[in-house]
């Protein structure tokens, strides 16, 4: 029986999974970022404190992309 | 002192690490010669962070291409603060101004805001200089013929969380006592007890372990994907431009581009990087300042 190979990835797979890594964080940093827009929108008066409020959280998120890309590095 | 010249030279054209593309190509003639000599596409790899001795090769005090950055982003950090501050006037001129510009971003948005006006100005100091020293190692990395971050490894981005986690330890021991900072840490007020079982591991895990890695990884991932974008984009552009034949060459215009965007990027993750850590350290000491309400 013939086996019809659609796709193929060569190289090394962790790449794929890095891909998939970023999905998470992402999705998180856009709501994170979008309702914070939409806080400064209801109210400019406390812009300064949910920015700041909002960078905490950013860090937060990102890290989680970033030992994605760690992670790449570590287990090759 | 040849291994120190091609050490120096942009990481970028020479693609995969600094010492083995660099040194073939040195000998076949001029600067030209070595930016359009390679053997096709190198992409860039974790190996660029771990260049070859400069000096003192197999001692503890081995100097290699990174340590020569630190050194110099230091010496350029010291000297630049060390002109201006010797010639300080009430009236500030341009330079000065400057300067003053980022000292007092520090100050007001970042340990004002976070730590309000009475808590904030003991950390002041500490705050500017973990700022000032981030921005200038994170800024390396688009530096011309430094071309590499100085926080793009990890030792000095450990050393800096190290400072900021024995800060606000010591802070927190200092306030509330021992056993006192324990327990505001490890048992947040305001939670039912059968919560705690649950929740005090992961504030342990937070407090003791969590912050001060995320901290130091966070900085030296973001360098170091940054050094990664631009080789590659750097490396990419070589490639078309010098290697490639035919219209194909036309997609080095679009990789160079690229690579001019994200260096204005990367100048800005650098800034943001550096507020980021400083903001989270703010964070962090407040919170082992805080009293129970």
């Amino acid at each position: 029986m013939d086996t019809t190979i659609l796709a193929a990835v060569n190289g090394n797979i962790a790449t794929i999974g890095y891909g998939i890594a970023t999905l998470g964080p992402g999705i998180g940093l856009g709501i994170l970022i979008g309702k914070t827009v939409e806080g400064m929108a209801r109210q400019p008066e406390v812009a300064g404190q949910l920015r700041t409020t909002m960078f905490i959280g950013v860090a937060f998120v990102e890290v989680l992309a970033l030992l994605g890309l760690i992670t790449g590095f570590l287990f090759t | 002192m040849l291994n120190f010249a091609v050490a120096i030279a942009p990481m970028a054209s020479s693609g995969d690490g600094s010492g083995a593309s660099g040194s073939e190509g040195s000998e076949s003639g001029g600067i030209w010669g070595w930016l359009t000599h390679s053997n096709g596409f190198h992409a860039p790899s974790i190996l660029d962070f771990f260049p070859d001795a400069v000096f003192f090769e197999g001692t503890v005090f081995e100097i290699n291409r990174i340590i020569l950055i630190r050194l110099a982003a230091a010496f350029v950090l010291i000297a630049i603060f060390g002109i201006v501050a010797q010639r300080a006037r009430v009236v500030p001129r341009r330079g000065q101004a400057l300067v003053e510009i980022l000292l007092d971003f520090v100050r007001i948005q970042v340990a004002e805001e976070v730590m309000g006006k009475e808590r904030a100005r003991r950390f002041v100091p500490f705050l500017t200089t973990l700022f000032l020293a981030i921005v200038f190692f994170n800024l390396t990395g688009v530096v011309p013929l430094l071309n590499l971050a100085a926080t793009s490894l990890i030792g000095l981005p450990i050393v800096m969380a190290l400072w900021v986690y024995l800060m606000y330890l010591g802070v927190g021991i200092q306030h509330h006592g021992f056993w006192g900072y324990l327990k505001a840490s490890l048992f947040p007020p305001g939670v039912p007890w059968y919560i705690y079982p649950l929740l005090t591991p992961v504030e342990a895990l937070q407090v003791f372990l969590l912050r001060p890695a995320t901290l130091a990884l966070r900085l030296t991932a973001n360098m170091m994907a940054g050094h990664l974008l631009l080789a590659l984009c750097f490396a990419a552009t070589q490639y078309f431009f010098f290697e490639a034949s035919g219209a194909i060459a036309g997609v080095g215009a679009l990789s160079l581009t690229a690579a001019i965007a994200f260096t204005l990027f990367e100048v800005f993750v650098a800034l943001l990087q550096a507020y980021v850590f400083i903001m989270l350290s703010a964070v962090y000491l407040n919170m082992a300042l805080e009293d129970e309400h």
